[in-house]
């Protein structure tokens, strides 16, 4: 099949290659259109005044930080239901692009929640589950730091991913409740402020701009990746040579 | 035009520290991460061909 | 099948029978840490009682991993674990066996120290009584999920504090469920939500980490 084509190292390579510009190219320039909706087209909000700004960076942050893990978790089992290398190589190219949206999510929402509920950090339960999430990646990117061989890093991160995306959805459920039982409703993040359409333009752009910036990352990544791992091969060699007089 | 003048653009109705820390942070963050990747395909690049090097030996 | 589960479970126990200074160090260490926080926090009785189940469930996550270290590296070093996933049978009942043992060895004790540190914390009865149902049903989830923490750090430098950063983040809801049973007895609202999310959350365990645990064997040892 045609996907088995695409999954040979040396073709990925090369075809990585040749996309990441394009996506670096379009971050870069859906960023500058996002940022110009940011500060320039969004009106300022009558509740929040101009803080309100920090959602547009801090929205798109947590999402990327909760769908790249599940990516990861996505290539994790595929690469152990079908022994396919560039799966698990996908997933930790993805992993510190992953840690860095999660701290940016906490961090921004620190930044955001110290003008509108008066304190940088509140044990709520998103805060809390992402806090939990950034644990987890340190914990993933840890593991495989400890691990040499190549191979039994690769098995083991999966599994632990793995094991982390089937406890994800528990340790947000566990921490929502507890967060019921023990702040009662003194403070409600839930209720959102009624978003006009041109503030989800501009979180989707800015969305949009993320995801094509990590894809470009991980690619970049997953590219010297392979060439660890393949540079007993023929084309790994050329490519290294290729890349050595460029 | 949401702004009037550029003061008030940099203080952001009085939320400047809070929205140009979370901006400016995330900027930094990810120019840090490019810089790091750029300088990782480097050294891996040199350390490959030094690996090259030494096993042909 | 069960011959081969127990021959496990018989045979981590009588090791542990044999080398007693080797496990009692984690039970002496929880009573040590939840010891350490009347020091630190001040001993009026009514803050001691709203920190208690807190306290001693962080505490008894800190003396799982301290104990979980060891739960397949004696075995690794000296070549036994080898030997047994080669045997036909499954991984799977290898971990889980492991991990029965290490609750029957580590979580057991525990149930009989807990009481006596409820007391010291000012505890009424009945709150002490949750307080052991909860850790009666929440330490499995411990040598549960930890095995599959000790599994993957099988043999690394470092290993311990690894296990830490892996398995501290996935004990999270036992934790929290657990907690939150004996508060829910001091606040008068009873625990059976509490303990009943602790038991699915356990049933779950049950059901996943000896299989992930057994896999996590085979890649570590291969």
């Amino acid at each position: 099949m045609n996907l088995y084509h695409y999954a040979a190292p040396a073709t990925f390579y090369r075809l990585a290659g040749r996309w990441t510009p394009w996506f670096a190219w379009g971050a870069g320039l859906l960023t500058g259109i996002g940022l110009y909706i940011s500060f320039f087209v969004a009106p300022t909000d009558f509740q929040q005044g101009e803080a309100y700004r920090i959602i547009f960076i801090h929205v798109p942050a947590a999402w990327m930080s909760m769908f790249i893990y599940l990516v990861m978790a996505f290539w994790c089992a595929i690469g152990l239901a079908f022994n396919t290398r560039l799966s698990f190589l996908m997933a930790r190219a993805l992993a510190p692009t992953g840690a860095l949206f999660c701290f940016l999510a906490l961090w921004t929402g620190a930044l955001w929640g110290k003008p509108m509920w008066g304190a940088w950090w509140v044990w709520d339960a998103r805060l809390t589950s992402q806090l939990i999430l950034l644990f987890l990646y340190v914990g993933i990117m840890a593991l495989w730091a400890a691990i040499d061989d190549p191979k039994r890093g690769d098995r083991a991160g999966a599994l632990l991913i793995l094991v982390g995306a089937v406890n994800v959805p528990i340790i947000y459920f566990s921490v929502k409740w507890w967060n019921t039982l023990h702040q009662g409703s003194s403070i409600n993040l839930t209720k959102a402020p009624s978003m006009a359409t041109i503030m989800l333009v501009g979180m989707l752009v800015m969305a949009i701009a993320a995801w094509l910036y990590t894809i470009a990352v991980a690619l970049v990544r997953v590219r010297g990746l392979i060439l660890e791992r393949e540079r007993h091969t023929d084309w790994a060699q050329e490519a290294m040579k290729a890349l050595k007089e460029a | 035009m949401v702004w009037q003048s550029g003061t008030e653009f940099w203080s952001m109705g009085g939320y400047g520290l809070y929205v140009w820390g979370s901006f400016g942070v995330t900027g930094l963050g990810v120019a840090l991460e490019v810089w790091l990747l750029r300088r990782g395909q480097r050294s891996l690049l040199n350390r490959l061909q030094r690996m090259q090097r030494w096993e042909a030996q | 099948m069960w011959r081969f589960l127990l021959t496990v479970i018989r045979r981590d126990l009588l090791l542990a029978a044999r080398r007693k200074g080797d496990w009692l160090t984690s039970q002496f260490f929880f009573v040590m840490v939840v010891s350490m926080f009347p020091l630190g926090i001040g001993a009026d009785p009514e803050q001691l009682r709203r920190v208690a189940g807190g306290v001693l469930w962080v505490a008894a996550l800190l003396a799982s991993l301290l104990s979980l270290q060891r739960l397949y590296a004696d075995d690794h070093r000296d070549g036994s674990l080898e030997q047994m996933l080669l045997s036909p049978q499954p991984a799977l009942i290898l971990a889980l066996g492991k991990a029965i043992a290490h609750w029957l060895i580590f979580g057991l004790p525990l149930l009989v120290i807990a009481p006596l540190l409820g007391l010291q914390f000012a505890l009424p009865p009945d709150a002490i009584g949750t307080l052991v149902i909860a850790l009666a049903i929440g330490t499995p989830v411990l040598s549960l999920l930890g095995g599959v923490g000790a599994a993957l750090t099988l043999g690394l430098r470092g290993g311990g504090t690894l296990l830490t950063l892996l398995i501290l983040p996935l004990y999270v809801p036992a934790l929290i469920f657990g907690a939150g049973a004996v508060d829910g007895v001091l606040a008068g609202l009873g625990a059976e939500a509490q303990l009943s999310l602790l038991g699915a959350f356990m049933g779950l365990c049950l059901l996943l980490a000896p299989w992930v645990t057994g896999a996590a064997l085979r890649v570590s040892v291969d």
